[in-house]
């Protein structure tokens, strides 16, 4: 099983979150796990977008042409990553960010307001946690229960520990048993 | 052992640098390698080492060579433009016999071209980028873990020969996370172990050992000149000894690709798909660039019909391929510049052309 | 018989290859005195330069180490990194110091760096063979200005002490000179005390020691010293310009 992501949005969408949690959760589950992230003058407010590879063997390539699932907080996002889906793979749209959704029929569309339920939920800077709950619960690549321990030991601890549980139910919205 | 853990590169390549026994670090800010610094910062004052921002590469590479003339343990790194700045320094510490490890975590160029990865210093790193007659060890890791260990071990590598020692990565690979697992931390030099561990460093004529004087001036041309054959005595051992290289599936291999560091890893992507479309391909992945694995390039089969280069720069590393080769093969070029990292297709694709033009 | 004056173990018993009338030796042999003196020969390292005295470690008796062009205070503050409990200095020249090296000085008192610097001014380049100084006076003649320097091709002389001791890291600066003996004495008075900084880790020490250079002032020795006394000394006023508290 070789599984492979790009996680694209603006800075502070925290779509490079998201990325860092499912390689993180991966790690946790044994797997080889490669997460490479754009680098530069990109990351102060302009576009920002990561790629994670999680694979029962060891990567070589952690560079992605074609993505099993992308993850787009943007509209130039979901432009310049839309056509980069393999048939039958996942594409995930903020649609309360976006605005538009996909026109593609190979592909499982999923649109998510994820900044409405977010704010429903009473803090709309989970809206990424929300979408993370999403991806879990369609694409598999990690367990329910590895992405909880993560963002209970590594996301959210500290300083942040008193956010877990509102992201918890973020994440929850999504990613039932 | 200890257990696996998730780092960015540059944070490992950081802290593979302490448990490695180094206990000074120069640098000043230049992208992709800025978490280096900012690491070495925080990390190397708890562990009972010293960090300075240098105002300038130039001023890191020579409190670089200060420290380690005074037995200190040395990692310094920088990136392309500001590696430039430093041969200085690196042609000095080879003159003067002033063992530490360098890191260049590189881009595109020329000037201060981009900062997307590059291999267009091959060229300064393997060739001297410097003045004089010199050289230096250079490693190129493909993986974090692989940057960890040939990090870890290159202390090693430059005291024994008193000399400078370079990993060459790039900018892509030290922002990369990867699981990694990292090596036990080895012991600290204190300033007073040194004069005993070190005799020919600086640190006070106490007469316990002799007067130390650590210098490159060599006014009078016979004694420069057997000075210069000194130090190659010396390289010629590095190159007997160092050569470090993988080869990948070269026994039935129709074409074969020679590449180093982020681009062997996505070479070897190519390959898989390749072999999906009946063509048999190998690899000679060089983890020393200097010295040259020119000995790997004998293991190539009679079914080899051409040897492919692939380079982030405009075919550097190709002159030493084709001094591996000696002739016996077409030698091609796939390659992609200014900070562009072709793909795996893109790879397969222009391997194919190749293929199809030699018949 | 009592003896009365005895060559410093600091230095070395050879010829200096100096040029007659220099006052590298004289220098050399100051610092040397005072090491000697504070006990300290034997835990000093010493950075020499580019320039005439990149040799000094020929002729100073401690551990020392050569420079690129300008970087000594770099590869010093390196060293006291290694060895925070040793005596440290630099020994750099005007062209080294005030020219290529202005960066790497400033910065090393900007970090208020435990060390000292000695900074020989002889308003040439000495060892390239007299080309023009930031220091080299208006008027002065070098290779690089045979008619004598000019405001207009390169300003006027940098006052390298007055701008050190703007910097909030140098705590002790001062100026001497070694035209006459007792100048001399006194620049020995002046290094003592910017050891004496360093050995309480007060700050960064820095020693402007006027010096002269009759091969590439076209001077005999004598009158080197009197074109010292007659013109560097106006310009480049001797004195402290900076004291740490509770050391005045």
């Amino acid at each position: 099983m070789k599984y492979k992501m790009i996680f694209a949005g603006s800075g502070g969408q925290g779509n490079l979150l998201v990325g860092q949690i499912i390689a993180y959760a991966a790690m946790h589950e044994g797997k080889e796990v490669t997460y490479l992230p754009s680098y530069g003058p990109e990351m102060r407010g302009g576009t920002a977008n990561c790629t994670v590879v999680v694979s029962d063997k060891s990567i070589a390539c952690p560079i992605v042409n074609e993505a099993d699932m992308i993850l787009a907080m943007n509209l130039p996002s979901l432009d310049k990553f839309e056509n980069t889906v393999v048939p039958g793979g996942h594409l995930f749209i903020n649609s309360s960010t976006v605005g538009k959704s996909s026109d593609r029929s190979d592909i499982n569309v999923h649109d998510i307001a994820a900044n409405d339920i977010a704010k429903e939920l009473g803090n709309e800077k989970c809206a990424n946690i929300v979408i993370l709950g999403a991806i879990v619960n369609a694409t598999k690549v990690v367990s329910k229960e590895s992405v909880e321990y993560i963002l209970e030991h590594k996301a959210f601890t500290g300083a942040k520990a008193k956010l877990l549980p509102i992201n918890l139910e973020a994440l929850h919205v999504y990613l039932k048993d | 052992m200890s257990e696996k853990v998730l780092m960015k590169g540059n944070e490992a390549f950081a802290e593979a640098a302490i448990r490695g026994g180094a206990g000074f670090y120069f640098g000043y800010p230049i992208t992709p390698q800025n978490e280096i610094p900012e690491y070495m910062s925080h990390e190397l004052k708890k562990r009972g080492g010293a960090f300075i921002q240098a105002e300038s590469e130039l001023a890191a590479v020579n409190m670089a060579y200060g420290a380690a003339a005074a037995g200190g343990r040395v990692f310094i790194s920088s990136s392309s433009p500001g590696i430039a700045l430093m041969q200085e320094g690196i042609s000095f510490m080879c003159s003067a016999e002033v063992p530490a490890v360098f890191l260049n975590a590189s881009r595109g160029g020329p000037g201060v071209g981009g900062i997307q990865p590059g291999q267009a210093d091959y060229f300064q790193a393997t060739r001297g980028g410097g003045n004089g007659d010199y050289q230096v060890p250079v490693f190129a890791p493909a993986t974090t873990q692989e940057a960890i260990d040939m990090i870890y071990n290159a202390f090693a590598i430059a005291e024994k020969y008193r000399n400078p020692v370079m990993v060459l990565a790039d900018g892509m690979m030290g922002q990369m996370m990867e699981p990694v697992v990292l090596p036990e931390e080895k012991p600290r030099l204190t300033s007073e172990m040194i004069p005993e561990e070190k005799p020919w460093a600086i640190s006070g004529n106490t007469g316990k050992k002799p007067r130390s004087v650590i210098k490159s001036l060599r006014l009078q041309p016979d004694d420069l000149e057997n000075h210069v054959e000194k130090l190659f005595e010396k390289y010629g051992i590095m190159e007997k000894e160092l050569v470090d290289y993988e080869a990948y599936d070269l026994e039935d291999a129709e074409v074969v690709f020679v590449a180093f560091g982020t681009v062997a890893r996505l070479v070897m992507e190519s390959m898989e798909m390749l072999r999906e479309k009946g063509i048999k391909a190998g690899m000679i992945r060089p983890k020393s660039l200097w010295p040259f694995p020119y000995e790997a390039f004998e293991k190539i089969s009679a079914n080899t019909k051409a040897v492919i280069s692939v380079e982030l720069s405009m075919g550097q590393m190709i002159h030493d391929v084709k001094m591996g080769v000696q002739g016996r093969l077409p030698v091609e070029l796939i390659h992609r510049t200014g900070g562009i990292v072709p793909t795996s297709i893109e790879v397969v694709e222009k391997t194919l052309k190749i293929l199809e033009g030699l018949k | 018989m009592e003896s009365v004056f005895k060559v410093t173990r600091g230095l070395l018993p050879v010829d200096t290859s100096y040029c007659p009338g220099c006052t590298h030796g004289i220098a050399h042999r100051l610092i040397m005195e005072c090491l000697e003196e504070r006990g300290e020969l034997e835990s000093t390292v010493g950075v020499s330069p580019i320039g005439c005295s990149i040799v000094a470690h020929q002729f100073m008796n401690i551990d020392m180490c050569e420079s690129a062009h300008g970087r000594a205070p770099a590869v010093a503050s390196g060293i006291r990194r290694v060895h925070p409990d040793k005596t440290v200095f630099t020994y750099q020249g005007d062209g080294d110091l005030a020219s290529i090296g202005a960066g790497e000085i400033v910065h090393a008192a900007h970090r208020g760096e435990k060390f000292t610097t000695f900074f020989i001014n002889n308003a040439i380049y000495g060892m390239t063979g007299g080309q023009m100084a930031p220091t080299t006076l208006i008027g002065q003649k070098a290779t690089t200005a045979v008619e004598g320097r000019t405001v207009e091709q390169a300003g006027k002389p940098l006052r390298m002490a007055e701008l050190i001791a703007t910097i909030e890291g140098a705590v002790f600066v001062e100026r001497v000179a070694l035209d006459t003996p007792a100048h001399v004495r006194n620049a020995k008075k002046v290094i003592h005390k910017a050891l004496e900084v360093q050995k309480q880790r007060l700050g960064f020490s820095f020693v402007e020691i006027l010096s002269t250079c009759p091969t590439n002032w076209g001077k005999t020795p004598y009158d080197a010293t009197k074109w010292l006394a007659e013109n560097m000394i106006p310009y480049y006023p001797l004195g402290n310009l900076k004291t740490p508290e509770g050391m005045k």
